[in-house]
């Protein structure tokens, strides 16, 4: 009974608190509306941010660096093997020193930590056992945030005296060092998009070749990478990213002399991996900091961060491009 | 060559090069703490350097370092998080969303150094802040904000769908579901991705050599446009700059060990978060 | 006599004093929805009668699904829907672009499919909908969550706990307190979307009898799978196909009368 009529007053007050009327069913709240029309607006304004960022760098690249492509020409910068930029007769602006460098300790680098990096990450991905696979993976994760001054300074004081010592040279900072350290750097990169890639390869392929009397390795080689290849090769192409990009490890470990790292060998021009070279990124950080602000050097510098930044932005859209190639091969079958 | 002795050369092979994998791990880890544990002291933590940093600690470096992590977060999360919220809950499939998402990958991948030189460009010198912690701290947030935003919107992609659903089937509108019910379920991922973008403000070095980290200063910084000392600098000063290169070594291997304890402490942090969120959505 | 029209047959009997008064609160005029270029549905015509339990059955796919998230217009989150035709509410077209959403929405509450209890407590949970709506005072959500729970039938289980998590009840009291959290925000209709289908047998009955309970305030409109719900449970019974509706009747005479030759077959199981 008072169960009852407790009920009864209860819904007679909240009848009072009616909330919803039906007269304001076409009638705009304004109030609420009008806010989460600008809180949408407001999103909008934050998410086109990298959009915003991406071309604000871009212009101001060109805009410092324009003055140096004016007074210079970019094929002094693309081809010039002269970089005396702040000598006051015969200045040179020939970058080609830094760009060979670059690709030389990168190609070095990843000469390495191809095979080290996709066959590891077939390891984790088909192979190794449960327990294996938990110490592997946080290792490729601790490997990933090492921060790259300690990998230099590691190159710097351990690597380049066992360089010098094997190869009888009496400074052991040359573009092998920087290669070997740089590969450390670009392998959990590989790693993981690579293992990424190979786990997201559907178990019914899998499972159809052992159907088949294949054995795992037959599978691993014929059916599993294979669909994996895209996802693998943009793995590799962001690990190649990553390196040419890389600054502190280069810096400490190449020995940064300006010099055409090249060798005759019967005749042939070869590149030479135990001499000191010195890389696009390295230049930037070494010239970088106390150079006078608008003057042609400073703009010279600009130009190297421009051809820095198209060689990233093209590795980049190509392993985007792969990427979403391998999904959508994937998902469509 | 049988099937069998043929798998078991590959999958021996795969194996030798994850156990790589380890060695090189453990061999960076070794050298570092074998060198750098003994000179590492409380009074290392805590004292400035001395006599022309052959001597003393790395006490300026740390607490640079965290101004200048922190102030990095501090920018970076808000307009990350505000991006990703766009991206996972206003914006619908389209040219634009895949023009942001084409530019957020294509930031990640911009080498650091081009981020120095480009923050000395616009906020050193066209804006004429100079360089000091504010300038460097905005650059390295503009670095970090392309794994902020990936960080919160994998976040936010982890809540589900129902709740949404519930929230506007009872009226609300969407800024009052996602505020009232996406948000408090993604901020447990959100908060991870940070502490992993704060490591990483931690640990760069090449942008801060162009916006404003200091060789030595004796003071701290005071104001957000005085110069700074900061760890990785430091490192990169002891190792390569200094003319008494060998008596500095000791200092240069406790300033690697201080910097690496630092990033994995903040990572390790980062995933027992993740963890401890993870376990406790499964209990309920 | 399939199990069917033996629960058809009592609940005639039961009924038989009720004189069905028809007046509807919505109907649908030649509604064409399509995702992309689907059609998921054509030219729908139904009038939804006020203050009782329309059933809509059909296989999966049918539509079913679709049209009730169109009428509180939750289909419209997936990004490539286009609609065209009329739903009448109060004599409004909700598609109308003078129509608030959060109104329409507040009005015509919606139950799920799966129990979606949002991660808070169950005091909570039910004063969302209040809350959001601008009712701040304690003492006033209080008794809305007492009322709202006490017309779900789950007052007497939770009263001691309204402060823990929702989600530690059980399937079929989530369910409820769904139910009860639609009820809290004061509707007018009720969609419920296969409100049953992840709940056991005794639950279901539970949620069933609510239901029964419910329709003497609130239209319902509830989409099943399950035929002898259907027939249990509602007094006007949709059956749609491939996204028309191929026969809109009493449920009484849809399950033992069916004019379409379609429906006899669905019904009798032939298809489905």
């Amino acid at each position: 009974m008072s169960l009852q009529h407790a009920e009864k007053e209860v819904n007679q007050e909240v009848e009072d608190l009616k909330i919803v009327n039906k007269e304001t069913l076409t009638q705009k709240s304004f109030k609420s509306n009008t806010l989460d029309f600008l809180i949408e607006k407001m999103f909008f304004v934050f998410g086109s941010i990298a959009i915003f960022v991406l071309l604000l760098i871009l212009f101001f690249l060109i805009r410092e660096g324009s003055g140096a492509i004016r007074e210079v020409g970019i094929m002094e910068f693309l081809t010039g093997t002269r970089w005396y930029p702040s000598s006051p007769q015969g200045a040179g602006y020939g970058a080609l020193p830094f760009i060979l460098g670059s690709l030389m300790v990168t190609t070095g680098a990843l000469v390495i930590a191809i095979p080290w990096g996709i066959f590891t990450a077939i390891f984790i991905a088909e192979i190794a056992p449960r327990r294996v696979r938990e110490i592997l993976k946080p290792a490729v994760e601790v490997l990933a945030i090492f921060p790259s001054v300690v990998l230099g300074f590691i190159a710097l004081v351990i690597l380049s005296p066992i360089v010098a010592n094997v190869f009888g040279l009496s400074n052991g900072l040359t573009a092998l060092t920087a290669s070997v350290i740089l590969s450390v750097m670009a392998l959990p990169t590989i790693i993981s998009i690579s293992e990424d890639s190979i786990k997201s390869v559907p178990k019914d392929y899998r499972e159809a070749a052992y159907a088949l009397g294949a054995t795992r390795w037959e599978t691993i080689k014929t059916i599993t990478v294979p669909a994996a290849k895209s996802g693998i090769v943009a793995g590799v192409m962001l690990g190649f990213g990553r390196a040419v990009g890389e600054t502190m490890t280069v810096l400490m470990a190449a020995g940064n002399a300006i010099n055409m790292p090249i060798t005759e060998f019967l005749g042939v021009t070869l590149p030479n991996f135990l001499t000191s070279v010195r890389t696009l990124t390295a230049n930037i950080a070494i010239e970088g900091s106390d150079v006078p602000w608008g003057s042609l050097h400073y703009s010279s510098l600009f130009v190297i961060a421009l051809i820095l930044f198209v060689i990233t932005f093209i590795v980049n859209l190509i392993a985007d491009l792969l990427i979403s190639r391998q999904r959508r091969k994937l998902t469509n079958e | 060559m049988s099937k069998q002795l043929e798998q078991k050369l590959w999958f021996t092979i795969c194996g030798a090069f994850a156990f790589f994998t380890i060695v090189a791990l453990g061999l960076l880890l070794f050298s570092i703490i074998r060198e750098g544990a003994h000179v590492i002291s409380w009074s290392f933590i805590t004292q400035p350097p001395q006599r022309n940093m052959t001597e003393g600690g790395v006490w300026p470096a740390l607490v640079g370092t965290f101004y200048v992590a922190s102030l990095t977060i501090i920018i970076s999360v808000p307009v990350g998080i505000g991006a990703a919220i766009y991206l996972n809950e206003y914006a619908t499939q389209g040219p634009l969303v895949r023009v942001i998402r084409m530019s957020i990958r294509n930031l990640a991948g911009v080498p650091s150094i081009v981020y120095g030189l480009f923050g000395l460009a616009i906020f050193a010198s066209f804006l004429k802040i100079g360089v000091g912690l504010i300038t460097a701290a905005i650059t390295l947030a503009i670095m970090v904000l392309p794994w902020v935003i990936t960080a919160s919107e994998e976040a936010l992609k982890s809540v589900p769908t129902s709740f949404r659903e519930g929230g506007l089937a009872l009226g609300a509108t969407k800024w009052q579901t996602i505020r009232q019910l996406v948000l408090p379920s993604a901020i447990p991922g959100m908060a991870t991705g940070s502490i992993l973008g704060l490591a990483r403000a931690a640990g760069e070095t090449a942008p801060i050599i162009l916006t404003g980290a200091a060789y030595f200063s004796r003071n701290l910084p005071t104001s957000l446009t005085d110069n700074f000392m900061a760890l990785p600098y430091h490192l990169y000063i002891l190792a390569t700059q200094h003319a008494q290169a060998s008596a500095v070594r000791p200092i240069a291997y406790g300033t690697a060990l201080v910097l690496i304890m630092l990033v994995i402490l903040l990572n390790m942090f980062a995933i027992l978060l993740r963890n401890y969120y993870r376990k406790k959505n499964e209990v309920l | 006599m399939s199990a069917i029209q033996t629960v058809v047959k009592e609940k005639q009997k039961l009924s038989l004093d009720k004189d069905v008064q028809e007046e509807s609160i919505i109907s649908a005029k030649g509604l064409n929805l399509w995702y992309g270029n689907d059609q998921a549905l054509k030219n729908i015509n139904l009038e939804i009668p006020e203050k009782q339990v329309t059933a809509i059955i059909g296989p999966s796919g049918c539509g079913k699904s679709t049209f009730l998230k169109t009428v509180n217009r939750m289909v419209e989150l997936v990004p490539i829907v286009k609609i065209n035709g009329n739903i009448d509410y109060h004599g409004v077209n909700i598609f109308d672009s003078k129509v608030n959403l959060v109104e329409l929405r507040s009005s015509v509450g919606m139950v799920f499919q799966k129990p979606n209890p949002f991660p808070k407590s169950i005091f909570d949970n039910i004063a969302f909908g209040p809350r959001v709506h601008g009712i701040k005072k304690k003492a006033e959500l209080t008794k809305i969550v007492e009322k709202s729970l006490r017309a779900s039938g789950l007052w007497d289980e939770v009263k001691d706990r309204l402060g823990e998590s929702a989600l530690g009840l059980s399937g079929g009291q989530q369910q409820r307190l769904c139910i009860a959290r639609c009820l809290a925000v004061e509707p007018e209709v009720i969609l419920m979307d296969e409100p049953t289908s992840a709940l056991d047998p005794k639950s279901t009955l539970k949620v069933e009898e609510l239901i029964q309970e419910l329709k003497e305030k609130y239209s319902i409109i509830i989409v099943t799978h399950n035929m002898q719900q259907a027939a249990r449970i509602s007094d006007k019974t949709a059956f749609f196909l491939n996204g028309e509706v191929v026969e809109f009747d009493n449920t009484d005479k849809i399950f033992s009368n069916p004019t379409d030759k379609r429906t006899e077959d669905y019904i009798t199981g032939r298809f489905g």
